[in-house]
């Protein structure tokens, strides 16, 4: 990171509605040519922080700084960034070529010279042959990339992006998710991505920013993200997950020995900030579970099979611990013929994998 | 949800609230000047007296307001007793303005309710048709209206063609002749206000009360007016008020007997009889009591929304 | 699907539709009535001699036309002039209530904008008499367009408001993001959206300056017609059949004019 400028850098920013608070001093780097995401449910705060960096929303407190220069104080129509809308924005009245061109024509460009422009940016985005139809005419897929290529055109330093596909379907969506990281990669632009989707979010990012009530409650890479969770609202959020209550005895030699509520013992790697004493939640992933008639591996659980549910690619079944807490075990088709299905009825042994049991602070 | 809807339909935003101030001093000048103020000095000069031949001198004097409800000074000999010959005036315009709500309301509820049950494509056209009468002028309208119900005219004409009548109806310069004029005057009002809020009913609200055995006509009292009652006060006021007020409805249909507000109002104004001050009095007072109705039904309005949420 | 019966359709009440096809008979029936006598060849308006244009060559160069073609043209130029200044200050003021947040004096700031629309005509045209008056100022054409700039305003304003509201006020963010000023987002994009509202605001305004009546027969004075007055003056002293005529055309304007704001918000295919 030394030497290195970012091309986003959040100090402290805050944003305050009266009396609530909508962002609670997030400081984040995002890098140059980097695909990043701001992901988290509704009313995280993901798309106001979005809108504080176009512009469309002032900073209560703290500062935004685009490659080393402070732009919290410029109007949205005097940073180079530039937005891809959720519901697109497009010029109603204007044709397609005349939309993507705007941008161009606002900063000083002759109307030919930014048609010229705009012409190229359809052929990136495939849709030169609708440059002279109005947006009212087009189908909501083409709508969205004619919002990318309007908001490319100019060139920005920086590519928000807010919730662009979540008005498509699913198979639409997938084709357009490939196509972003695609166009992320050969611009270089960096693109700034909110989505409430984790699987999109796993999908297509670089980093992702995870985030809930006005807080960045972790950032790091997809698989930094899914595999090492740091507290239960990251582990719950992202992918599947099962939590235990346990409690933790003592720590040796970066294994953590802890019990299960019945005694049960159990050890997983140490987490920083965890220590002796300490009541906490055990995040366990449910594939990296299976069952067996006999324990096989060194940490396992028991519990007795309440059902199996064909989801397709997978079965996950559900298992009643001794403990008493519900368990989810999924377990893929290939691996059927292995490791079997288990009956319901029947008393099982549940088979952590090694390393898969994680710690989550609080 | 974020309070500031991102990427939502917000219908206002703040693009220009630096500007504001410019935008709208023209029309705070214009109407101001051209709105507020006339009125304000209208009802400074009802306390004035009265100048022959049209005008004010400007004495203070509660005449004009004396001369409305008593038929002498209030500070004279005997007692004021009050005189009813120009509130007897104001009684027959609301009188007159009534039956004329009481008859758009039956002819425009059903009108209003049909073009809302319309198929779509179709609704934009009935209410084309309905509305295109009342941008032609009223006075053609009123005058049209003469021409058609005079004791010659075509509607005598073809009712004893027919043989429903003998000889001709003496229409014009009734109060029949009257009340019709301010109905045909504003009926469209009747009907938009209520085909609006027919067009937002939900009518499978209709078919639970159908379901539950009610019949269509108990269905139409106790589900469907309760709900569309806003729009049809709505439009009752929209009739009404200007009713009240009218000057040529009576003017032209009514004749001498058949004097309203509106028309005493004129009076006031016009040649060397007039008395100003007391033609700004009655204004006054006409004034008053429908700002009294429309800020009563006003209240009825929010109180109703907040009702419903 | 079968199309239900009217017994059986929840919406449909018997005798409705024959009372809307009645409402619409009594709403056309005199317009109708005074066209077809307006074609009357006879003297009278009692009865009927066969087809004629005779009338409207009366109004065009008969003993009142000179009269009437002065009225007419008053009227028209004040219409034009009232109805641009309104639409003008109509247009700045929706952008200033709809496109400038929220503010304190808005609730204020639209109940002066609707004043004229909730005050009754004949209030209205004594209270600018009376304002007038007391500034001393001789009544004449120019008060009449005063007065008309006033009340216009609201009816222009109203259907610019409903078109501003109904513009997604993304599109300004787009354009602010992709570097416009806030003027070039005014010019470029809010005004051609706008456009339908505003030529249906400046059609209304024009009707209704047009067809006024008291308002202008309290401020003009004693010289000056407008078409209005003039055909109020006639009446008084009779219908006659030239009146028809007038008539006939004035009714005619308007029916034109409105038929064009309605095909004009029709052929909009930007919603």
């Amino acid at each position: 990171m030394q030497g290195q400028e970012n091309a986003i850098d959040v100090r402290d920013a805050v944003k305050r509605y009266g009396s609530f608070t909508a962002l609670k001093e997030i400081s984040l780097s995002i890098r140059d040519n980097e695909f990043f995401t701001l992901l988290g449910p509704s009313g995280c705060g993901k798309t106001t922080l979005l809108r504080m960096i176009a512009g469309f929303e002032d900073v209560s407190e703290g500062s935004i700084q685009l490659f080393g220069e402070e732009i919290e104080n410029l109007p949205p129509n005097r940073r180079p960034i530039n937005t891809v809308f959720q519901n697109y924005a497009l010029f109603p009245h204007l044709t397609v070529l005349d939309n993507v061109a705007f941008g161009l024509e606002m900063k000083g460009s002759s109307k030919s010279e930014a048609r010229d422009k705009a012409g190229q940016m359809l052929e990136l985005v495939q849709l030169s042959d609708f440059s002279s139809r109005k947006p009212a005419q087009l189908s909501g897929g083409q709508q969205q990339r004619v919002a990318l290529a309007r908001a490319l055109a100019p060139q920005p330093k920086v590519l928000l992006l807010d919730e662009p596909l979540s008005a498509l379907d699913l198979k639409l969506r997938k084709a357009m998710q490939l196509e972003l990281k695609h166009l992320q990669r050969e611009t270089g632009i960096t693109f700034i991505f909110v989505t409430h989707d984790q699987e999109e979010a796993l999908t297509m990012s670089d980093r992702i920013a995870v985030m809930s009530s006005g807080e960045l409650q972790q950032l790091g890479s997809p698989r930094d993200i899914y595999e090492t969770p740091r507290n239960v609202f990251v582990a719950d959020f992202i992918g599947d997950t099962n939590l235990l209550d346990v409690r933790v005895d003592t720590i040796k030699d970066g294994q953590a020995i802890c019990y299960l509520e019945g005694g049960h013992e159990l050890h997983c790697n140490e987490v920083a900030g965890i220590n002796p004493g300490a009541k906490v939640h055990l995040c366990l992933r449910p594939e990296r579970t299976y069952i067996s008639e006999r324990p096989i591996e060194r940490e396992s659980l028991q519990g007795k099979v309440i059902e199996n549910i064909f989801i397709g690619t997978d079965i996950s079944t559900i298992i009643n611990l001794l403990e008493g807490p519900s368990f989810t075990v999924r377990t893929s088709n290939s691996d059927r013929a292995s490791k079997g299905i288990f009956e319901p009825g029947t008393d099982v042994f549940i088979n952590l994998e090694p390393g898969a049991a994680r710690l989550l602070l609080d | 949800m974020a309070t500031s809807a991102p990427g939502g339909k917000a219908a206002v935003s703040n693009t220009y609230q630096k500007a504001r101030t410019w935008l709208l001093l023209p029309s705070w000048l214009v109407l101001g000047s051209l709105s507020l103020i006339p009125v304000i000095l209208m009802l400074v000069y009802s306390f004035l007296t009265k100048e022959f031949r049209g005008g004010v001198i400007w004495d203070f004097s509660l005449s004009a307001y004396d001369q409305f409800f008593f038929d002498r000074g209030l500070f004279g000999d005997e007692p004021p007793t009050i005189d009813w010959t120009y509130i007897s005036i104001f009684w027959r315009s609301f009188w007159q303005a009534g039956v004329a709500t009481l008859l758009s309301l039956a002819i425009g509820f059903p009108t209003a309710y049909f073009i809302a049950t319309r198929p779509v494509r179709t609704r934009a056209i009935w209410v084309f048709l309905i509305t295109i009468p009342y941008w032609v002028n009223l006075l053609i309208r009123t005058v049209s209206m003469k021409f058609l119900l005079r004791d010659q005219g075509p509607l005598n004409e073809a009712l004893i063609a027919i043989g429903l009548i003998d000889s001709p109806l003496q229409i014009v310069n009734t109060n029949l002749a009257v009340q019709l004029g301010l109905f045909y005057s504003y009926l469209p009002f009747m009907v938009l206000p209520i085909y609006a809020a027919v067009e937002r009913y939900d009518f499978s609200l209709s078919e639970a009360a159908a379901d539950l055995y009610a019949s269509k006509w108990v269905t139409l009292r106790r589900i469907l007016l309760p709900v569309v009652k806003p729009g049809v006060i709505a439009g009752c006021i929209l009739v009404f008020v200007p009713s009240l007020g009218s000057f040529l409805a009576p003017d032209l249909l009514g004749g001498a007997k058949n004097y309203m507000i509106g028309s005493l109002i004129e009076e006031q104004f016009k040649g060397n009889a007039g008395n100003w001050p007391f033609g700004a009095a009655a204004s006054m007072i006409l004034l008053t009591i429908v700002l009294i109705i429309l800020i009563v039904f006003a209240q009825q309005q929010s109180r109703h929304e907040q009702a419903r949420v | 699907m079968a199309e239900l019966t009217a017994k059986l359709d929840v919406r449909s009440y018997t005798g409705f539709k024959a009372v809307t096809l009645l409402c619409l008979i009594i709403l056309y029936a005199p317009l109708l009535v005074v066209t077809i006598y307006s074609f009357n060849a006879s003297n009278s308006i009692a009865s009927w001699d066969g087809f004629s244009l005779r009338w409207y060559v009366n109004v065009f160069t008969g003993p009142e036309s000179t009269k009437f073609k002065l009225a007419a043209w008053n009227s028209f130029v004040i219409a034009i002039i009232a109805a641009t200044v309104s639409t003008s200050i109509a247009t700045l003021a929706a952008t200033g209530m709809i496109r400038a947040g929220k503010f304190k004096l808005h609730m204020l700031s639209f109940g002066l904008i609707s004043l004229p629309l909730m005050v009754p005509e004949i209030v209205t045209a004594v209270a600018t008499l009376i304002f007038f008056n007391a500034i001393g100022f001789d009544r004449g054409l120019t008060t009449i367009i005063l007065a008309h700039i006033a009340f216009c305003i609201p009816f222009a304003y109203l259907p610019i408001a409903a078109r501003m509201q109904g513009i997604d006020d993304t599109v300004e963010q787009a354009a602010l993001d992709l570097y416009a000023t806030r003027k070039q987002v005014f010019t470029r994009i809010l005004l051609p959206l706008m456009t339908p509202g505003i030529v249906s605001g400046f059609l209304l305004a024009f009707i209704v300056s047009l067809d006024d009546f008291i308002i202008t027969n309290f401020v003009k004075g004693a010289g000056v017609e407008t078409l209005p007055t003039a055909i109020f003056g006639a009446v008084k002293q009779g219908i006659k059949p030239n009146i028809m005529a007038i008539s006939t055309l004035l009714l005619s304007v308007s029916v034109i004019m409105v038929t064009i704001s309605y095909l004009v918000s029709k052929t909009d295919k930007t919603t």
